[in-house]
């Protein structure tokens, strides 16, 4: 066991379930950090806050791990010095909570553009301040020195249709110097508006999170709150559920792969794998009474019930898509144009991708086998079984094969899952009571994390760490000093999103 | 690919059409042409879209981008997605306006010329939807003149799609 492991787990036990929550004092938590640079240390998954503790999440050899830590003066010991990883999220915390992190790397605010009405919004001592007057200060960005640098900003309206987003580019010539990223324009006060309410009400800000992984965000916050309250949900409600989830899977995937082949200018591929996206829309729609399928998923079990011809529509579209990939997939191998323009672009480095935790497609492309799916598991996918496809080249490529390789899984878990749905209720009722609970889901983008504390019935603090949190920063790392022309490209093949990590 | 290879695509898996789409095809035609007349009288050959992603949840945006597919081949009626503001007919806003978008939003809409519109799509671009009465919100596009409203969380690309004609029917009214 690695230091930072052994100093966590020798932390009182909370009662977070089902992994428990190490207590650390200020002295632990501070010896933690400080192990955390060690190459067998535990990878960071997400760093939140309450009103007076910090949490941090950590995979250990694939097990959740969590340490906290209890605020005074308003400060608790910084992780970033060790792990870079944490950056963002301390940003974030100070944003919202008021919280400083000590000896914290990058003390620029991150989701606080200066346009709220108070500082602080969470925080304890969000009353006692002033309310904001004047314009929004511009964010700061990093300076550039050197001979022959440019800096372009691109954003936050930036693409034809997109999400939010400010890119800060420091080009010399046609090379891309440096990439900055600056989200938070799409921050909604999605925390702040989950408490207080009850965990079923709270279940549509937690699928509104990241409308391309709706199912994979209202799953991992189920789960959360069936841990937190020790609900289990009925077997019908646990295998649509993971319908729903291979669904949207696959639509990403066939997504992310036409606005991949749409850049790199394979409009026929580009049109073919467009084209069955659609129709795996169109299924969902017709099995479960909503395109994306939102709010489908509630604590407790599903909110809707597989429609009459559902899995008959479901099927078909399958079908349809297994019966064409192999010929998409081929093409892709045959043309010798498309390969040099995907091959060495954007190479993200195994260590890189290691030290940022990155799950899903940007993890697997770069040799990371990690599925929340398997480890550290959830039903039905154990028993089902479940090979995770990797690859070791970390660029565009790499990553569009991953996506590739898992849809024939997905269409596989699909089949399996729709051959022997069992009968039966759809939902279990939650009780009104109290708890504490940490729940995982795994999106076509990587791993995602809900954590609840529920008290008395109602939600009193939640956090939410969409896999793209650790995502943005590695498209900066794999971009640098790459070609500015290829920045699109790359781009589009870590298919990121700025509304979860917004919250 | 030659058009050789696209053909015989094409024969063997059969063509680019969803089947699902096809009760709606007449519905696309009749579309198709009352646009054409209306469009071409007020702005000429075609209406240009620039989209402000004001801080949803990205499920409109999704839907957007279906809309320009190959499915629902947005362009056939005149309409195009563009990224400057400056050639753009139509603002189409989505989410629920956070308060650091704000900004954004205003510029762009000055940016564009005469005549122009804006519509609202998604619940939560028409009046906040589920983010109301948030402290990071302005409970929907509430800054600026809004022309037009799709309601859904989030519209189906045909709902888009409907709602955009509507737009044009009623500024192409006669004796303007
Ligand atoms: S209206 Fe619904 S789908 Fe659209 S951005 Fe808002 S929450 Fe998302």
């Amino acid at each position: 066991m690695s230091a930072a492991a052994a100093i966590i787990r020798a932390g009182a036990a909370a009662d977070q379930r089902p992994w428990p929550r190490h207590a650390l004092s200020r002295d632990r938590w501070q010896a933690m950090a400080a192990a955390l640079g060690a190459a067998d240390a535990p990878s960071l998954q997400g760093v939140w806050a309450e009103a007076e503790r910090v949490h941090a999440l950590f995979l250990d050899a694939g097990s959740p791990l969590s340490a906290s830590v209890e605020i005074a003066g308003g400060t608790y010991p910084a992780l970033s010095p060790h792990c870079p990883a944490a950056s963002w999220f301390e940003r974030m915390i100070h944003d919202l909570f008021g919280h400083a992190a000590e000896g914290g790397r990058d003390v620029r605010a991150w989701l606080d553009h200066g346009a709220w009405a108070t500082a602080a919004p969470l925080g304890p001592r969000q009353a006692a301040l002033p309310p904001r007057v004047g314009a929004p200060e511009p964010p700061e960005f990093l300076l550039a020195e050197g001979e022959d640098l440019n800096q372009i900003g691109l954003g936050p309206v930036a693409g034809a249709i997109a999400e939010p987003a400010h890119l800060r580019l420091t080009a010399q010539g046609e090379t891309l110097v440096r990439l900055e990223v600056r989200l938070g324009y799409a921050h909604k006060g999605t925390l702040g508006l989950m408490r207080g309410t009850p965990p079923r009400a709270a279940a549509r800000f937690a699928a509104r999170l990241s409308g391309s992984a709706t199912v994979a965000h209202g799953l991992a916050y189920a789960h959360a709150v069936e841990a937190a309250l020790g609900v289990v949900p009925p077997p019908r409600a646990v295998a649509l559920r993971a319908v729903m989830a291979e669904l949207e899977r696959i639509r990403s995937h066939l997504d992310a792969a036409a606005a991949i082949l749409a850049e790199a200018g394979a409009a026929f591929l580009e049109t073919r794998f467009g084209w069955h996206r659609e129709a795996m829309h169109e299924a969902a729609g017709r099995a479960f009474g909503h395109r994306l399928m939102m709010d489908g998923v509630a604590p407790g079990g599903l909110a809707t019930d597989l429609a009459a011809d559902g899995a008959a529509a479901i099927r078909a579209a399958l079908e349809a898509l297994a019966a064409e990939l192999p010929d998409l997939v081929r093409r892709l191998d045959r043309s010798a144009s498309l390969g040099t323009r995907m091959a060495g672009i954007g190479r993200l480095a195994p260590d890189l991708a290691a030290g940022f935790g990155a799950s899903g497609p940007v993890g697997r492309a770069s040799g990371r086998g990690g599925d929340a799916r398997l480890v550290p598991g959830y039903p039905p996918y154990p028993a089902l079984g479940l090979e995770v496809p990797t690859r070791a080249g970390g660029d565009v490529a790499a990553r569009l094969r991953v996506r590739l390789g898992e849809v024939p899984q997905s269409t596989r878990l699909l089949r399996a899952l729709l051959d022997a749905l069992p009968d039966g209720t759809i939902a279990t009722a939650l009780p009104a009571a109290s708890g504490e609970g940490l729940g995982v889901a795994e999106s076509s983008r990587g791993t995602v994390w809900h954590w609840v504390r529920i008290e008395g019935g109602l939600i009193a603090a939640a956090f939410a760490r969409d896999p793209d949190w650790l995502h943005w920063p590695l498209l900066e790392a794999a971009m640098r000093n790459g070609m500015l022309e290829d920045l699109p490209l790359c781009a589009a093949s870590f298919g990121l999103t700025s509304s979860g990590v917004d919250l | 690919m030659t058009i050789w290879q696209r053909l015989r695509h094409t024969l063997r898996h059969g063509p680019a059409t969803l089947p699902a789409a096809a009760p709606s095809a007449e519905t696309a035609a009749a579309l198709a042409a009352r646009l054409d007349a209306a469009a071409q009288r007020r702005l000429g050959r075609s209406l240009a879209i620039r989209h402000v992603g004001a801080g949803g949840c990205d499920g409109c945006e999704l839907e957007l981008r279906a809309l320009t597919g190959i499915v629902y081949d947005l362009e056939r009626f005149g309409l195009r997605f563009v990224t400057s503001p400056r050639h753009a007919d139509i603002l189409l806003a989505t989410g629920p306006l956070t308060r650091s978008m704000a900004e954004a939003l205003a510029r762009t809409h000055a940016a564009m010329g005469e005549p122009k519109w804006v519509v609202a799509v998604g619940d939560c671009a028409i009046d906040g939807g589920v983010f109301k009465g948030s402290y990071a919100c302005l409970g929907g596009i509430t800054t600026l003149p809004v022309d037009l409203v799709i309601r859904g969380c989030p519209p189906t690309p045909w709902q888009v799609l409907e709602g955009l004609r509507a737009l044009i029917e009623a500024n192409a009214a006669p004796a303007r």
